[in-house]
């Protein structure tokens, strides 16, 4: 008798215990307030990445066409991945001095882990993340970028 | 030679579970000796996502090899980082501001819970339960929400660096964390009410993959392994760093040593480190977020040791220096790798759908133990 008591309990126990868990189910079934699920790429004009989101590093240009890159290749050094390469070039300033400065600032995104080094590491802010994530593209050549516009100089002002 | 050793001569049956199987999380190669159903032996074979990076680390700066970490345990990204940024501390005695070192902490509870949100929905798809995994899912992603907002990346933060953190908190981040808190408190109960108490999941975790805690301590397990089987052995307790020493929290012990004991022992480390969280969050102190450090970072010769508790157990940073701008040999202690090593023991005698149960509480990570 007292197996047939504890058998029955114990499928009683069981049916309660899997509808508790239903219910639960359930109510998320029928709750569509709940669901958090985002429909990307439909929603990528309501989409809003957060300003500290690492995307890809880019250079920040003025109205002017002037970026603050010294040349100094802090963010060369910083960098864990060799994926910054700084090509510096020297300009003739009008009194004649020989000056350092920005020729070309490779950056291979293929190689980089979005680890924030190199921005810690400019001492003139330069550089910066961008909140871009959709880097896929058909040849692998593109993810090499210059970073640097073309025409493009030092602002005044910045040693 | 996989092929020869199908059934040895004692009639057992040789099976090679993955290294590409789902119950695995990762790629592990389990080679199983069965009798019957019955495990006889698993033998674990390593080495299928092993990147040096213990060798890799030896090449980067003090400042550049504690990225590399985070892509070992990648679900305790944080911890591990703060480990080696301890352990480059420690080097170079460098006192943290307060505020740091709160965040550190808030960081790592935050890091620990979105982990074992992640272990619970995996347990409970391992053992059958779909379900339980996108609600694990769904929680988590209230956390990712507010590392990327803080730290900038969900899973690879890379944001404690030697001397404090890379960057203040979010102006947001209180009043977000705070509303995780009271989204979490009621969702843990529900996780509680579907999965602890369903009488499916019990019986296939009562008593199965029993751990004695003589044979935890002689394996190595660490962390919520070792918890279950009612070893103390939180480092947070044991050996505080930062500021453990002044929190109010209590180190989950059961002493049934089977898989449902390791499951209560994380459920209950979920509910101490929202605790944890609830008595930090109204206290930050101000301040700078970041020690002033040299720019290029040179630990003096020596050894340097320092450990933390991840989410799996014990992590530890073991640092040669000569005195140069590199480390001369960097070693990890990887919780998972330990833990690992016990589940030969832990399966024999059990049946082999067990063994995908005693897996799941382990937790593995699989990069952790190969590295």
């Amino acid at each position: 008798m007292a197996f047939l008591n504890k058998y029955i309990s114990d499928v009683f126990g069981a049916v309660r215990s899997l509808l508790k868990g239903m219910r639960l189910t359930g109510y998320y079934f029928t709750h569509r307030r709940e669901i958090i699920t985002q429909q990307y790429p439909d929603n990528k004009e309501q989409m809003h990445l957060p300003e500290r989101f690492r995307g890809e590093v880019v250079m920040t240009h003025d109205a002017n066409n002037e970026h603050a890159c010294t040349g100094c290749t802090a963010c060369e050094l910083a960098c864990p991945n060799a994926t910054i390469k700084i090509i510096t070039k020297f300009d003739i300033s009008p009194e004649g001095k020989k000056k350092k400065a920005l020729d070309t600032f490779v950056y291979h995104l293929e190689l980089c882990t979005m680890c924030n080094l190199c921005i810690e590491a400019c001492p003139t802010d330069a550089i910066k993340m961008a909140q871009t994530f959709e880097h896929s593209v058909t040849d692998r050549s593109q993810l090499t970028k210059k970073l640097n516009k073309p025409g493009s100089k030092i602002r005044e002002g910045i040693e | 030679m996989i092929e020869e050793l199908a059934t040895t001569d004692a009639g057992e049956m040789v099976v090679n579970v993955g290294p590409q199987h789902p119950s695995t999380h990762g790629v592990l190669h389990l080679v199983i000796t069965l009798r019957g159903e019955t495990i006889r032996k698993v033998e674990p074979h390593l080495g299928y996502i092993h990147r040096s990076i213990e060798k890799m680390c030896e090449s980067l700066s003090y400042r550049q090899f504690i990225y590399v970490t985070s892509r070992m345990d990648y679900l305790s990204s944080h911890i591990n980082n703060h480990a080696c940024a301890l352990c480059v501390e420690k080097g170079l005695q460098v006192e943290l501001p307060a505020r740091a070192k709160v965040i550190r902490v808030l960081m790592d509870e935050l890091t620990r819970l979105a982990s074992h949100q992640l272990w619970w929905g995996a347990m409970a798809m391992d053992v059958g339960a779909l379900t339980p995994f996108f609600h694990a899912f769904r929680e988590r992603e209230a956390i990712n929400d507010i590392m990327e907002e803080t730290c900038g990346a969900r899973l690879t933060m890379n944001y404690m660096v030697p001397g404090g953190v890379m960057a203040d908190l979010h102006p947001n981040f209180q009043k977000r964390v705070k509303d995780f808190i009271h989204l979490f408190r009621s969702k843990i109960d529900e996780y509680d009410e579907l999965v602890t108490g369903n009488v499916i999941f019990r019986s296939r975790m009562e008593g199965v993959g029993r751990l004695s805690a003589a044979d935890a301590i002689s394996y190595g397990c660490t962390g919520p392994t070792a918890r279950g089987s009612g070893v103390r052995c939180d480092i947070r307790k044991l050996a505080p760093y930062e500021i453990y020493d002044q929190l109010q929290f209590e180190e989950p012990l059961e002493t049934g040593g089977d898989c449902f004991a390791r499951y209560l022992v994380r459920m209950r480390e979920m509910r101490q480190s929202l605790s944890i969280i609830e008595q930090l969050i109204d206290n930050i102190p101000q301040g700078d977020f970041q020690a002033k450090t040299k720019a290029v970072l040179k630990l003096p010769k020596g050894e340097f040791y320092s450990r933390v508790e991840t989410a799996r157990g014990e992590f530890g940073v073991y640092i040669i220096s000569e005195g140069g701008m590199t480390p001369y040999r960097i070693k990890f202690r990887s919780p998972g790798f330990s833990n690992l090593s016990a589940l030969d023991h832990m399966a024999r005698g059990y049946k082999i759908g067990d063994l995908v149960a005693i897996m799941g509480t382990l937790d593995l990570v699989i990069p952790d133990i190969d590295r």
